[in-house]
């Protein structure tokens, strides 16, 4: 971050021993331990002698070998088919259907890759003419994760931004969508809609009324639909449920269903598994044209093959212990106090911040992140402008410098014209998020109270 | 209307709206033979007769998948990254511990699940940085220049994003051997660069001429912006192992028509001929004195799915940038965070392959015996392949010095190639669609990578156990006897 070059140099006398970062949404870097199941499994399938081993549980050994089998040579070091593994696929899917409640899902319309936003990449690339004269157009949320712009310019797309309505908890609004729309059309061809359910960096969760009229709207205004669910099994708000696109779609009546073009986006680094650095994503793909997917399968096989450690943690999401399993009281334990963990977390979250002044937060139901907003008092703007800096940029930088607590300013995903936010990762150990809410206390309380 | 009879509506990707550059996107190594090879698996799984009783698929470089044994120590380290209680087992050596400790210790959260710096893990690029100055006889190695990858392909991909802008007769254009290693095309085609095709002289064992390279690149300048040239060392699927000479010659080429070397060297381990010697791009810049080694811009490619280590399946891989201007730099690092970061378990991967146990160490002897007796397994079949291949009369072999395939040339009968055409196939696919559904070897016609016209090739690995390589052979020799006299 560019902004870190303004800190203080090393050395210098600070008021805390180490940085905390909570900054991106990365589990185990917060402090959460894999889960044991997924890294026996994995330890095995690597080192197949351990199979030999007493300490490992039967379960663990079933599925490793299970696994292996599947693996030409029976090793993890070898090649796979481009799209994965056909067992692992065939769990995908199977996941997907239990999820859905019975709605089919076909392995053949599974891709798994290194990583969700990989797999995005090669769906746009198939969408995107990046040497028309008349630009492609992908309408995306604001605020919106930092990497879905880098990715549409690197692609030569059109971003067309869509406000998510921040005072009704970040909710889609369907006339800002048809005025967006409207616009983009004199400038650019906008082919597909961009959604993070959860939201990255939001945290809402869409309501099955909003996602039937994100459906409908895509069916209407002829647009490719991209829903990137990689947080879909973050879900902790009271009475909250996540609603996958693919389940909506196919209760909507079949001349929606059967029509509208959906990729939906799942991956392993996020939920209890929190394996981002295995890089395991899949995308699934329905109602496309089967001429083009033929072309799909083509440039996902110029990739070679997803990461076989990664598609193993797919496999491994899809198809957890079950109960009466050896490793499932473990499992199950382990499960539930990341759950609890992330329950306490927002619950803290919520308190402290209600005792503070000048920073607010929509209710906080699912995702790994909060994205409270920060009300500046006019001061504080005016100190940010003769420092050339958004001002929520300048509070972060403050912040890290002064209390050693990362966590990353507004500017950086949107946001409405003088509105400030901050996002903070919310999957961390209790402790951890204490001390940063602590720090963050005493910082902001001290800030306020300056710029009064 | 759709299939249950309803209003349709349009969709909004069809073939007429799709990307056209997509259009022109080929893979001959996963392509149409290999789809059929895996099909006529499934139906000798259900039981169908064949002429055989497997598939043997001899196309894609995959040494695990034929047989060839990962490494111990290596599986050893991964796991105990993995599943740290392991830590305890004393039935893991010491020196594998203690990699492992020290990767975890480098590792957010002390975990392979933490993302990484997009960069790659740092303490994994001043190990390669340390591993490429021994390599290299002491020519420093900056770790800041390493950027860890996805497997080699990643990082060329990455470079290749780089380096193609313009349009029209300023359309970026990249020099590519032929024959060459089909992601090339595939990506150039994907990225609407302009290719330029320098053929390797197969008559003098697929060496590189420079007066070929000349002209091809005068030839392009007409109608595009050349910018850079890529070198597979070791060759793939030709095999070759450029002299230290011709790697000179290529550098100052390189360096007279200002243009950006990409230098493929995943194959670095694998050289087998008398007289052959892997020379690195970067060693032989830096040898040439200040006036090359300050000037000409190199990208050097490495991974850990061939050589003696075969691990495909983990992707690691990285890439080495000589000489990049600071500012394409930064925009080097900014491209690369958009995919986050390359995985985890292939940086631990690498970090194990550059740091391999010392002689005073409990693993090396075990290590070393398994490198030496993989590294001679290969030796000894690349000589059986050539040997064998060269006894067919209309097959012609040339030497396989490197790497892990040998690319023959097919003499095809008039007949053959006019049926062939008949049926809208290359010859050379036509013969190898033939060679699987009669005999079950899958291999990959030479039209896949590229060949000077009128002339036929099959690309062969040479990874299958002795035996069954021998098998292979004798059933290639067979089926070319059958075919020549069939088209007579």
């Amino acid at each position: 971050m560019s902004f870190l070059k303004e800190i203080r140099p090393l050395g210098e006398r600070r008021n805390y021993s180490e940085l905390l970062d909570l900054s991106s949404g990365d589990p185990h870097r917060g402090g959460i331990k894999p889960i044991t199941f997924v890294r026996q499994v994995l330890a095995a399938c690597f080192c197949p002698a351990l199979l030999e081993d007493d300490s490992l549980p039967l379960d663990v050994k079933q599925r490793a070998k299970s696994l292996l089998r599947e693996c030409d040579g029976g090793s993890v070091g070898s090649y796979t088919e481009s799209s994965g593994i056909a067992k692992i696929k065939h769990c995908v899917s199977q996941f997907i259907t239990r999820r859905d409640g019975g709605v089919p899902s076909s392995p053949d319309n599974i891709f798994i890759m290194s990583g969700s936003k990989t797999a995005l990449m090669i769906i746009l690339k198939l969408l995107i003419r990046s040497e028309d004269s008349c630009r492609t157009g992908v309408l995306i949320p604001v605020p919106t994760y930092a990497s879905i712009t880098m990715i549409l310019e690197e692609e030569g797309a059109a971003i067309i931004p869509y406000h998510l309505c921040e005072e009704q908890g970040w909710t889609l609004q369907l006339e800002e969508l048809h005025r967006v729309l409207q616009a983009a059309r004199k400038t650019c061809n906008p082919v597909a809609f961009y959604i993070c359910n959860p939201g990255n960096p939001t945290g809402h969760l869409q309501s099955r009324e909003s996602i039937e009229e994100v459906i409908r709207f895509a069916a209407e205004e002829r647009l490719f639909l991209l829903a990137d669910e990689v947080y879909q099994s973050c879900v902790y708000g009271d009475n909250a449920e996540f609603y996958s696109y693919k389940k909506v779609l196919s209760e909507m009546g079949s001349n929606i269903s059967s029509t509208v073009e959906l990729a939906s986006f799942n991956s392993a680094s996020k939920g209890f598994m929190g394996e981002c650095g295995f890089r395991g994503g899949y995308v699934e793909l329905v109602n496309l044209d089967p001429a083009v997917m033929k072309y799909a399968r083509t440039l996902f096989s110029t990739r070679s093959c997803p990461p076989v450690a990664g598609q193993i943690a797919l496999d491994l999401m899809a198809d957890p212990p079950k109960p009466g399993d050896p490793s499932f009281p473990t499992f199950s334990e382990e499960v539930q106090s990341i759950k609890n963990t992330i329950r306490k977390n927002t619950g803290r979250i919520q308190e402290v911040f209600a005792e503070l002044p000048g920073i607010s937060c929509q209710p906080l139901k699912a995702g790994f992140f909060v994205f409270p907003s920060l009300h500046f008092p006019p001061k504080a703007i005016k100190w940010a402008e003769k420092r050339q800096m958004e001002p929520d940029m300048l509070y972060c930088l403050h912040l890290l410098e002064e209390t050693g607590l990362h966590v990353k300013p507004g500017c950086e995903y949107g946001q409405r014209k003088d509105s400030h936010h901050i996002r903070l990762f919310v999957g961390t150990q209790e402790n951890i998020m204490e001390d940063a809410l602590q720090r963050l206390k005493t910082f902001h309380t001290r800030f306020m109270k300056e710029f009064s | 209307m759709t299939e249950n009879g309803c209003e349709y509506r349009e969709r909004v990707l069809t073939m007429d709206t799709m990307n056209p550059n997509v259009k022109r996107v080929e893979y001959a190594v996963r392509g149409p033979i290999v789809q059929r090879a895996v099909q006529i698996e499934r139906e000798l799984k259900m039981g169908i007769k064949k002429p055989f009783t497997e598939v043997i698929k001899a196309n894609i470089g995959d040494c695990h998948a034929m047989g060839q044994k990962p490494i111990t120590f290596f599986r050893q380290v991964l796991a105990l990254c993995s599943y740290p209680d392991l830590l305890e087992d004393s039935k893991f050596p010491e020196d594998a511990k203690s990699r492992a400790r020290r990767i975890l210790q480098a590792c957010g959260g002390g975990s392979l699940g933490a993302y990484s710096t997009s960069q790659g893990i740092e303490m994994v690029r001043q190990d390669v940085a340390r591993y490429i100055e021994r390599r290299d006889g002491g020519i420093t190695c900056d770790p800041d220049n390493i950027y860890l990858s996805t497997g080699a392909s990643d990082a060329i991909v990455t470079m290749l994003k780089l380096l193609v802008s313009g349009e029209g007769a300023s359309r970026t254009g990249v020099m590519i051997s032929i024959p060459q290693y089909p992601l090339y095309s595939a990506a150039l085609a994907e990225l609407g660069a302009v290719q330029i095709s320098y053929y390797l002289d197969e008559d003098n064992c697929w060496s590189l001429d420079i007066n070929e390279l000349r002209r091809a690149l005068q030839e392009a300048k007409k109608h595009c912006r050349p910018r850079a040239l890529c070198i597979i060392n070791p060759g793939n699927p030709t095999g070759q192992v450029q002299s230290r000479q011709c790697i000179e010659d290529v550098i100052r080429f390189a360096a007279e028509e200002h243009l950006f070397l990409m230098a493929d060297e995943v194959y670095q381990d694998n050289v087998y001929a008398d007289g052959c010697k892997f020379h690195s791009f970067k060693k032989v810049l830096f040898e040439m004195g200040m006036e090359y080694s300050q000037k000409v811009e190199l990208a050097s490619f490495h991974s850990t799915s061939k050589c003696y280590m075969g691990e495909c399946g983990f992707r690691g891989g990285y890439m080495e940038v000589v000489n990049l201007d600071p500012e394409v730099k930064v925009q080097l690092t900014k491209l690369v965070s958009v995919r986050l970061c390359p995985p985890v378990p292939g940086q631990a991967l690498l970090d194990v392959v550059v740091s391999p146990p010392q002689p005073d160490e409990p693993s090396y002897d075990t290590f070393m015996k398994e490198r030496t007796d993989t590294l001679a397994t290969l030796a000894e079949k690349a000589s059986m392949t050539q040997e064998i291949l060269n006894q067919v009369p209309g097959i012609k072999c040339n030497p396989v010095q490197g790497a892990m395939y040998t690319f023959p040339r097919i003499q095809l009968p008039p007949k053959a190639i006019q049926e062939a055409k008949e049926k809208g196939q290359a010859p050379d696919m036509f013969y190898c669609m033939k060679l699987l559904e009669e005999k079950g070897i899958c291999l990959v016609p030479g039209s896949g990578f590229g060949q000077r016209d009128g002339t036929y090739h099959f690309r062969m690995t040479i990874l299958p156990p002795k035996e069954k390589l021998k098998i292979v052979l004798a059933k290639i020799k067979e089926f070319h006897q059958h075919f020549v006299e069939q088209y007579s």
